[in-house]
């Protein structure tokens, strides 16, 4: 039976690189992914097209392609990735650029766009947001950016010319792995169950070293040999859908049920219905078998007919962060952020502080979780507390005041503070709309070396 | 007992949702992990970080739940004044909760 062996190179826009060559040497992959575009980063890149219209791709794209493009002609691995972001056409005459300088012939690569909607925006005005339940009309910040999360239609067109690498702006996470699937299987676009198990492979896929030990250990529960050589992983897909989750030997990590488990129902939230634009994946009936060491069997997820929306990131500024920390140290230490929290709470009572929210924190206390359950797992005297506090604002000259205040805490504050710092965060925003999919005009163009 | 001794987690975000798997690690502790567990449970132990709904969908195949939390980070992910935005520790409390 033929089987894909797809490896995943990137779990987010800053991963590691080594395991990624390890796995186009020694892979024997068909493919390799590289997942980089969180849901904010799209608005970032986008920003930096605005300012160089060359730029707005991912930031480490030179870097990667840098790394691997010679590897890839010589084992004949074909690259899926999203690190097009906000500009996969420059970004695809960049790797054309690349290959070009060291000499590489008989090179393909497709770029895919059509997930912009920035300039349609007009249209969506009334258009109810999912997270705050209010028109579009209503955000009140600039907005910076307009993505549909399109499906995996043209991967597989740019895979059926020839394509040797794929270069895309926003697609659904899982799409990139299923896109190859499609096209290798020749899987029909209403074959929902098979389009679910790609879907699981790909979302098993797209977070890279968190299926093989990464994000798991948890030393004495669940130990992870070798940590820091984690291997990345590697799904060889049957036709029917079904495969096997590895990694390469002689690499850390793990592949067990349970990592795999752990990854399945990350960030899905109803597992019957896990809303892509390709297919609503089911994997609320999924199975998950140990059959050699690091070796699991996946098998019977399942989908139906997707709902005709692709989901619309619209980016926006939002509002500033101005943050403070210092720590006290000593017994006394708890005493001494509280007396300082204090010194803050009228200080910025006095200046006026406009702020929409303010936090406090005992960081070593109850930073993570609070009172009741900080509480609840023990108390305990701590030889050192770092106060932190946080506060949002609508102004950058407002956030500043915030920061300011916990350093003034130096020589004017309690005893003993140390180790002051002070930041400003500028907060961009996500809004999602829900539009429908025959809005979009998906696209692919062609590079050759 | 704690429930991290029969049990562990991963913890995920979206939007100002957070989305906590419970995995037993014997498939025998289901049942148990399935009755003491609850969504009552859960919106009692995490009643000063979740404000919103709790839903709780159950996995036998895997012998996991999965907990979807909503109004949970703060605000969300982006403007959350919280030191760990995403919540991603919020699976480790879960684990410290006594379940008998």
């Amino acid at each position: 039976m033929k089987t894909v062996r797809i490896g995943s190179g990137a779990g987010y826009a800053g991963d590691r690189i080594e395991p990624a060559i390890d796995l186009i040497e020694k892979g024997n992959l068909d493919y390799i992914i590289f997942e980089c575009l969180a849901e904010r980063t799209i608005s970032l890149a986008q920003k930096a097209k605005m300012e160089d219209p060359k730029k707005g791709y991912n930031a480490l794209f030179e870097y990667r392609f840098d790394r691997i493009l010679e590897a890839l002609k010589e084992h004949h691995v074909k690259v899926i990735t999203n690190m097009g972001a906000a500009n996969p056409y420059h970004a695809a005459l960049k790797c054309q650029e690349m290959a070009k300088d060291k000499e590489l012939k008989n090179l393909k690569i497709a770029y895919v766009e059509g997930d912009d909607v920035s300039s349609k925006l007009n249209d969506y005005q009334d258009y109810v947001t999912i997270e705050t339940k209010k028109p579009l009309s209503a955000i009140d910040g600039e907005v910076l950016s307009a993505n549909g999360y399109i499906g995996c239609s043209g991967i597989v067109e740019a895979l059926k010319n020839d394509a040797d690498i794929v270069i895309t702006g926003r697609v659904a996470d899982p799409s990139l792995s299923l896109g190859p699937l499609v096209y290798e299987f020749g899987w029909s676009m209403d074959d929902y169950e098979k389009l679910g198990k790609g879907t699981w492979v790909g979302h098993l896929l797209e977070c890279a070293g968190q299926v093989t030990g990464g994000y798991f250990a948890d030393p004495g529960y669940k130990d992870v040999p070798e940590l820091w050589n984690l291997g990345f992983p590697i799904i060889e897909v049957d036709e029917n859908g079904d495969g096997v989750v590895s990694k390469l030997p002689n690499t850390g990590g793990i592949v067990t049920t349970e990592t795999v488990k752990e990854q399945s129902l990350y960030e899905i939230q109803d597992p019957e219905n896990y809303f892509t634009p390709d297919v609503i994946a089911d994997f609320s009936k999924i199975t998950v078998k140990q059959i050699g060491e690091n070796e699991v069997r996946i098998e019977n997820a399942s989908g139906k007919a997707p709902n005709g929306y692709f989901k619309t990131s619209v980016g926006y500024h939002d509002c500033y962060i101005g943050e403070g920390q210092i720590s006290y140290g000593g017994s006394n230490a708890l005493a001494k952020a509280k007396l300082a929290r204090e010194v803050l709470e009228h200080r910025f009572e006095m200046i006026g502080l406009k702020a929409e929210e303010v936090r406090f924190d005992y960081i070593g206390v109850n930073s993570l979780y609070k009172d009741s359950i900080s509480n609840e797992m023990g108390q305990y005297i701590p030889n050192e507390v770092r106060l932190r506090v946080a506060a949002r604002v609508k102004t950058k000259e407002e956030a500043k005041l915030v920061g300011n205040e916990v350093e003034a805490l130096y020589t004017n504050g309690p005893s003993g503070g140390g180790g002051a710092v002070k930041t400003i965060k500028d907060i961009v925003s996500i809004a999602s709309i829900l539009i429908p999919n025959d809005h979009f005009h998906i696209t692919v163009g062609y590079m050759e070396v | 007992m704690l429930l991290k001794e029969i049990a562990h987690s991963r913890t995920g975000d979206k939007g100002n949702i957070s989305v906590i798997s419970v995995i037993a690690y014997k498939d025998e502790d289901y049942d148990l992990i399935k009755e003491k567990v609850t969504e009552e449970k859960l919106k009692d132990y995490f009643k000063d970080i979740v404000h919103g709904k709790i839903t709780r969908y159950e996995m036998p195949t895997i012998s996991a739940l999965n907990f979807v939390l909503e109004d949970a980070l703060g605000g969300g992910v982006t403007r959350s004044l919280a030191i760990d935005m995403h919540g991603k520790t919020l699976g480790s409390a879960l684990l410290e909760m006594e379940i008998d």
